[in-house]
């Protein structure tokens, strides 16, 4: 009740205030509001017409299949290697938990082009196993397996990361209560854990999603840019963008703009739904 | 020295006080006493400039200060958690108060750390000027809080809860050692409580608030003795109520005795020692509610189940509308 | 509690396949190249240049974000105005916008007749197609980590330790400047340290407004990316190498400064 009163000992002027206000919001806008509306505005740009046009080309249509086709395989996998670190982490002492953890975030602070890199030194064609491969007739490096692995790469951490915290908070007594009343370890987590963590995981896989879908550097270098095969929807935004194709590129960027835009909804709502489920707590 | 005068203040639609008339002598030790929601702290801290009241005025030594900022109160404000500056060490802590002062008031840098170390010997913590609060215990941390707090020689030192969050034993040895500095220093002194014990045994005048009023003001010994309104006969002390024709009678269970013809009639529900005294607890036949009555540990008990009869030695009666009515035992 | 073994053991053989072993070769690909080849490319002048410039337009980024991410982080815990809720949700965009979509939408801005360009182009300000334009770019994808370091520290910095500091008579300046600041100063730091690492390595939203030219707005990433297209597979490493080494180099830097000042307070 106290936020509601103005006047407090601590708190700056109205004056200031505003200025504060003023000067975050000016920020943000040019920085951040801005660029999000040029992408849609330079997409509609000549109309609506050019824009259906643009995201229906063989090669567009393509690219949005090989983008959802790689964020199918690798957030389901990710999700599952997120739930299974975070319980091992959170449920059990062990020794060198905090390298393990270390580990698991690895990834965030590798540039997305030393994470293609990696995959092209391992599984190119002067590759580690590259001529292996080639003997088999097995591609990866510059076909889609290759775009796979380089985004379970990059997303890697995204779902262990907000679930290791909030498990960690949780503790373990439910769990335990669920035991001792004779449920299963599969029962525990479905009935227990599973409910305790959902908005926390959704959180997690949204945020995985939206970068696998819209991973660019590491991608780029493994992908080979082959149109119409290997091209995802970023890349194909690039290989637009620098045919000077400018509303196509942006109309492609928009969509990708448009996953974004939902993503923050998404997020927004989860958030408001963990305050709810935490305030409800006290 | 210090006067609140018809003081006011709401947060949104709740109404935190409502005309507070308050006078403290210089050298008094002051306890403002109330459940939370009373006003209590929104009372300490409009006293102190944290939060500025609605309508009616602060003065110090008969000057207005309700327009002056906190800073500029020169007030010595003790927080309910400490509030203690957790990046910096002990000495720090204390000295701040010191080394925010400018230009000429600013003493040099060894005039301000002998000053630490001198107010360190004064709450007895003499040595752990290099230490960080979170490397100190309860008691050394509220002691350090103090330190801070006189640090700017306060005339007038404001307390909020100050020893909330403390032990028992801890609590009451300092309890003992603040009732002595602050006669030592020749302080004035505020402190808010929501512990009657505390109030009880530490101020020279306790003010009893509730939802936002002031209840009663006077010494221990008149609160506890002879409260105003059934508000301050029920929170301060144990007391029994009996409801009778549209009045209330109070009586503590102190203020009880046996007799063996005339009085109440009660059943004996519980027994058992509570210190120096037996306490029965027992249902008041003529009414069914609870009573608790204390008597002489030398004697007897009732036993579980026994009727016995009992006469307050002493009463209060309250009207409807709280007002006190004079009469005998009956 | 049953499932240590499935769960620790699916955790690591998922570790190591898709993290560990994959970045095990580019170390094993570095110590299989002599030291002399290392060092020609590795260090190279063109390569060395555009360490330089990856290193210090991060730096500069984060610096810059650092003072504007606190502000949006204050404005947000403490005050109350319309819209806050979109404009938190805002904060998270560059999460979540693929880099290379901020990337051209930065560059059509900041063109030279671009929305923004074509102010700045007259007062001679050039931004597309210099470093300045690569500094946009890693200010846009390192904000929220600075708001999101901040801004829980900022919320759970009690009120009660401003007022303290009010009461002992200090300003308003000087209780931000001693209380306020050395008490987030950790998670700012934090999140300058996130923003660095990521703008360091940063690709998809600075190739299109740095213009790439070698020795002048060429990054270090790109570098790598124009080595593995003339399949020079030593350059490449060499220069991931290099820059991987000098990232967790500065990294574990601001982590010891960090471990110890939380040493000092004892927390």
């Amino acid at each position: 009740m106290s936020r509601e009163t103005a006047l407090r000992a601590t708190s700056e002027g109205r004056l200031w205030q505003a200025l504060l206000i003023g000067g975050a919001l000016a920020f943000l806008g040019i920085f951040l509001a801005l660029p999000l509306i040029a992408v849609f505005a330079e997409a509609f740009k000549t109309g609506l017409g050019a824009f259906v046009l643009a995201v229906q080309t063989p090669d567009a249509l393509a690219s949005i299949r090989l983008t959802l086709f790689i964020a199918a395989i690798s957030v389901p996998l990710n999700m599952i290697f997120g739930i299974a670190a975070s319980w091992a982490i959170t449920k059990f002492e062990f020794s060198g938990k905090a390298l393990l953890i270390t580990l698991i975030d690895l990834p965030f602070s590798i540039s997305p082009v030393v994470s293609g890199l990696i995959f092209v030194l391992l599984f190119g064609a002067n590759g580690v196993v590259g001529p292996w491969l080639a003997a088999h007739d097995l591609k990866i490096i510059f076909a889609v397996p290759g775009i796979v692995l380089a985004t379970l790469f990059i997303t890697f951490p995204f779902v262990a990361r907000e679930l290791i915290p909030l498990m960690m908070e949780q503790g373990k007594s439910e769990e335990e209560a669920a035991l001792s009343l004779g449920a299963n370890g599969w029962q525990t987590f479905w009935y227990v854990t599973l409910p305790n963590i959902r908005w926390g995981l959704l959180y997690g896989v949204l945020l995985c999603n939206a970068r696998a879908m819209g991973e660019f550097g590491a991608v780029s270098v493994v992908s080979g840019h082959i149109r119409g095969e290997t091209n995802t929807m970023p890349l194909h935004v690039e290989i637009l963008y620098n045919e000077y194709d400018f509303v196509g590129a942006f109309a492609v960027a928009s969509l990708l703009a448009l996953l974004a835009l939902v993503t923050l909804v998404a997020k927004s709502v989860l958030e408001w739904r963990f305050d709810m489920n935490s305030g409800a707590g006290h | 020295m210090i006067r609140c005068n018809a003081i006011t203040k709401r947060f949104g639609s709740f109404a935190a006080l409502h005309g507070i008339d308050l006078h403290v002598r210089q050298g008094e030790f002051i306890a403002l006493l109330g459940p939370s929601g009373s006003g209590k702290t929104t009372l300490l801290r409009i006293i102190a400039g944290l939060e500025f009241q609605d309508s009616g005025q602060v003065l110090f030594a008969d000057e207005d200060v309700s327009k002056r900022n906190v800073a500029d109160r020169h007030v010595g404000f003790v927080f309910q958690n400490y509030a203690l500056f957790r990046h910096m060490n002990v000495a720090h802590n204390v000295a701040f108060g010191l080394s925010v002062r400018k230009g000429r008031d600013k003493p040099s840098r060894a005039a301000i750390n002998e000053r630490a170390e001198e107010l360190l010997r004064l709450v007895q913590l003499e040595g752990l000027g290099a230490r960080y609060p979170s490397q100190l215990s309860g008691g050394q941390r509220q002691r350090v809080a103090l330190a801070r707090a006189l640090a700017i020689e306060p005339k007038l030192l404001l307390l909020d809860e100050p020893f909330g969050a403390l032990d028992a034993k801890v609590r009451k040895d300092l309890r003992r050692w603040l009732r002595d500095l602050h006669k030592a220093m020749g302080l004035t002194s505020i402190f808010v409580t929501h512990d009657q014990e505390e109030a009880l045994e530490l101020a020279d005048r306790v003010v009893v608030m509730n939802e936002g009023r002031i209840e009663q003001i006077g010494t221990p010994e008149e609160i506890y003795m002879n409260p105003a309104t059934p508000f301050v006969s029920h929170f301060v002390g144990e007391t029994n109520r009996v409801g009778q024709g549209g009045e209330e009678l109070h009586f503590r269970p102190h203020d009880t005795a046996l007799v063996s013809q005339g009085g109440e009639a009660v059943l004996v529900d519980n027994v058992f020692r509570k210190g120096g005294v037996w306490r029965i607890e027992g249902i008041l036949q003529t009414q069914q509610i609870l009573v608790e009555i204390d008597l002489d540990a030398a004697s007897t008990p009732p036993s579980l189940g026994e009727i016995i009869q009992i006469r307050p030695r002493q009463f209060r009666s309250f009207n409807q509308a709280g007002a006190q009515i004079k009469g005998e035992p009956q | 509690m049953p499932g240590f073994g499935l769960t620790f053991g699916f955790t690591l053989s998922w570790l190591g396949l898709i993290v560990l072993i994959p970045l095990a070769t580019i170390l094993l690909k570095a110590a299989g190249m002599g030291w002399q080849e290392f060092v020609a490319v590795g260090l190279s002048p063109r390569a060395i240049a555009s360490y330089r410039l990856s290193f210090g337009t991060a730096a500069a980024a984060g610096l810059v974000n650092a003072v504007l991410g606190l502000l949006v982080a204050w404005v947000l815990v403490r005050y109350r105005f319309p819209g806050k809720r979109v404009v938190s949700a805002l904060v998270d965009l560059p999460f979540a916008l693929p880099t290379a979509v901020a990337g051209i939408a930065l560059t059509a801005l900041y063109a030279p007749n671009g929305w923004i360009g074509q102010f700045l182009e007259p007062i001679g300000i050039k931004v597309a197609f210099t470093p300045i334009g690569i500094i946009i770019a890693l200010i846009f994808v390192g904000l929220p980590f600075v708001v999101r370091s901040v801004e829980p520290v900022l919320a759970d910095l009690g009120r009660d330790v401003e007022e303290a500091a009010a009461t002992l008579g200090a300003s308003r300046f000087q209780t931000f400047n001693r209380v306020i600041m050395p008490a987030i100063g950790p998670a700012l730091l934090t999140g300058f340290a996130l923003a660095f690492a990521r703008g360091v390595g940063e690709y998809g939203s600075v190739i299109f407004i740095s213009g790439n030219m070698p020795g002048r707005t060429e990054i270090a990433p790109l570098l790598i990316v124009t080595q593995l297209e003339q399949y020079d597979f030593n350059g490449a490493t060499a220069i991931a190498v290099v820059m991987m080494l000098v990232s967790f180099t500065i990294l574990l830097l601001i982590n010891g400064i960090q471990a110890a000042s939380r040493r000092r307070m004892g927390i």
